[in-house]
């Protein structure tokens, strides 16, 4: 449904885009997932047709994006990460504006966005500038919508945004691609990767890796342990320091470690124990995503 | 003396009460998170607490001062990070300090030795005339801690400082912020991350104006009994009865 072959863009001296590559298949949710100024944006205006690359191509919906925009662009439904709906109308009036930009009716389309509407219809007559977080963020998905488009293109919809507010938007997601419908969606936050079928990992405009949330785990190469005790600060410095660990990262009330081959965990725990730690645990643990970026990040670091 | 301490703080907005008699109070050196939700109250909390916003009514002091009668003296004795990225991105890095540094009424020699320091913590000396806007989003963030403690205040208020930053960057940010801690500066935080939420040594959550929980993480996960302060947050937020509102 999508298809990207090297593609690449500079802005000036920065290289946005570096010979990226993947395809997306009918009906799935690719995630692209990576921290700001990685280049998610770059590549989302190049597969709407806002921009065009300095090398390689794009198909979207068997069209190319530079060739083909014009006809594309009827098929495709864009949510920019900044939010860009008229504050000055109202939630009908927004909803009306596109459908009517897209030579369509609310009416003929109503089926499409009946589900996330509903939420909104209370305050249809209410300005888009007036609103909550979360209600701009399902106008604006309604608006993406309103014209039925093949694949929808989601830059960032749930970036500071609240835990509960995401986990709705992301049930929204899910129902859409029941529906069929393809979905192209970034988010820095890591753990919403296991919300998509398949994620791309992404920095520094390259795509470190590309695979199914489990594939993505399964493919992180050496034992991690977790490590807790009663004073996370020094628990983490004496980590850090400590001769046979690698990396050492807080994760919630636990400390991510890989290790070396002279590590055992009954020396660290009496290591640590002479460092007056309280209630130390150390204990094998699965990889999720964001340990498989952060050990990622460090090998890009160090070639 | 508390940090922060705050009795029955209220604030409408014609007839919306957005913050709803809060209480509660920040000890010196602790870093306290505040959460909830989009729209609970919090910023409009997090304006009173700084000066920028009168309360309807209830008692506030920060750093000892009067969030009523002494709001200028709170804004000398505090640093504030807001979420969206604040310094002067045409200025170097050199110049945002010396504007920094001059704003809070630091001496030139003094500015000197504090930019020295700063250079040193952030390995920044190559990038000292280097214009902001240039700088990558992790280091503009860590800069951006960095001016916002230049005049060592007493307290330091972030607003969602951790935003889409990559998770390595993330983490040495938090560093930063134990650090602050470690050397005495109170540290009120808000963010969307849970896992940092575990990173405070209490946390708030707020729903619909009101704290609904104040606790250590690891009493408010006992309590729930759950495994995650996402569990916790999901649990407290879903009250809510005006969310959409």
């Amino acid at each position: 449904m999508i298809r990207v072959n090297q593609v690449s863009k500079r802005y000036g001296a920065i290289e946005a885009l570096r010979q990226v590559s993947f395809e997306v298949n009918p009906g799935e949710i690719f995630g692209l997932i990576g921290p700001d100024g990685a280049g998610k944006t770059t590549l989302f205006r190049i597969l709407t047709t806002l921009l065009l690359p300095d090398e390689g191509t794009a198909r979207v919906n068997g069209r190319d994006v530079v060739a083909n925009y014009k006809a594309l662009r009827a098929e495709i439904g864009y949510m920019p990460g900044r939010f860009s709906l008229y504050q000055d109308l109202t939630i009908a009036e927004n909803l009306a504006f596109f459908a009517t930009i897209f030579g369509t009716t609310i009416e003929a389309n109503y089926e499409n966005i009946r589900p996330i509407y509903e939420q909104l219809a209370p305050f249809k007559d209410r300005r888009a500038g007036k609103l909550s977080g979360g209600m701009k963020q399902k106008l604006a998905l309604c608006c993406a919508l309103i014209h039925s488009p093949e694949v929808l293109f989601l830059d960032e919809p749930t970036t500071g945004v609240d835990p509960v507010s995401r986990k709705e938007f992301w049930d929204i997601l899910a129902m859409l691609k029941q529906k069929g419908m393809t979905i192209l969606v970034s988010t820095p936050y890591m753990d919403e990767a296991t919300r998509c079928n398949r994620v791309g990992l992404i920095q520094n405009g390259e795509l470190l890796q590309i695979d199914t949330p489990a594939g993505i785990v399964s493919r992180f190469d050496q034992p991690l342990w977790a490590v807790t005790s009663d004073e996370m600060y020094r628990l983490i410095q004496d980590l850090r320091t400590h001769p046979t660990i690698k990396t050492a990262y807080a994760f919630g009330d636990t400390v991510h470690i890989t290790v070396k081959h002279s590590f055992y965990p009954e020396d660290l725990f009496a290591d640590l124990g002479a460092k007056n730690h309280q209630n130390i645990e150390i204990f094998p643990i699965t990889p999720t995503i964001e340990d498989c970026f952060i050990g990622l990040m460090e090998t890009q670091k160090t070639p | 003396m508390k940090a922060i301490e705050v009795r029955a703080l209220t604030k409408r907005f014609g007839d919306f009460t957005a913050v709803n008699a809060i209480n509660f109070e920040v000890a010196q050196g602790e870093i306290f998170g505040f959460l909830g939700a989009n729209g609970a109250g919090k910023t409009t909390a997090m304006k009173m607490l700084i000066g920028l916003s009168r309360p309807t009514s209830g008692e506030a002091t920060v750093a000892g001062f009067d969030v009523y009668r002494q709001t200028e003296q709170i804004k000398r004795n505090i640093g504030y990070m807001s979420q969206k990225f604040s310094l002067y991105e045409d200025l170097t890095v050199w110049e945002n300090i010396r504007f920094f540094g001059g704003i809070y009424g630091l001496s030139a020699a003094k500015i000197r030795k504090k930019a020295v320091a700063l250079f040193e913590r952030l390995s920044l000396h190559q990038e000292a005339n280097a214009l902001v806007g240039s700088l990558p989003l992790g280091w503009k963030q860590k800069l951006s801690f960095s001016l916002a403690i230049l005049h060592d205040p007493k307290i330091v208020f972030l607003d969602e400082p951790t935003g889409g930053v990559d998770p390595i960057t993330r983490r040495q940010f938090w560093d930063m912020i134990y650090e602050a801690a470690d050397r005495g500066i109170t540290v009120f935080v808000t963010t969307h991350y849970m896992d940092e939420a575990e990173y405070c040594n209490r946390v708030s959550i707020m729903v619909d104006g009101r704290i609904d929980a104040l606790d250590t993480p690891k009493s408010l996960k006992n309590h729930f009994r759950v495994e995650t302060m996402d569990d916790v947050f999901l649990r407290l937020a879903r009250n809510s009865q005006f969310k959409e509102a």
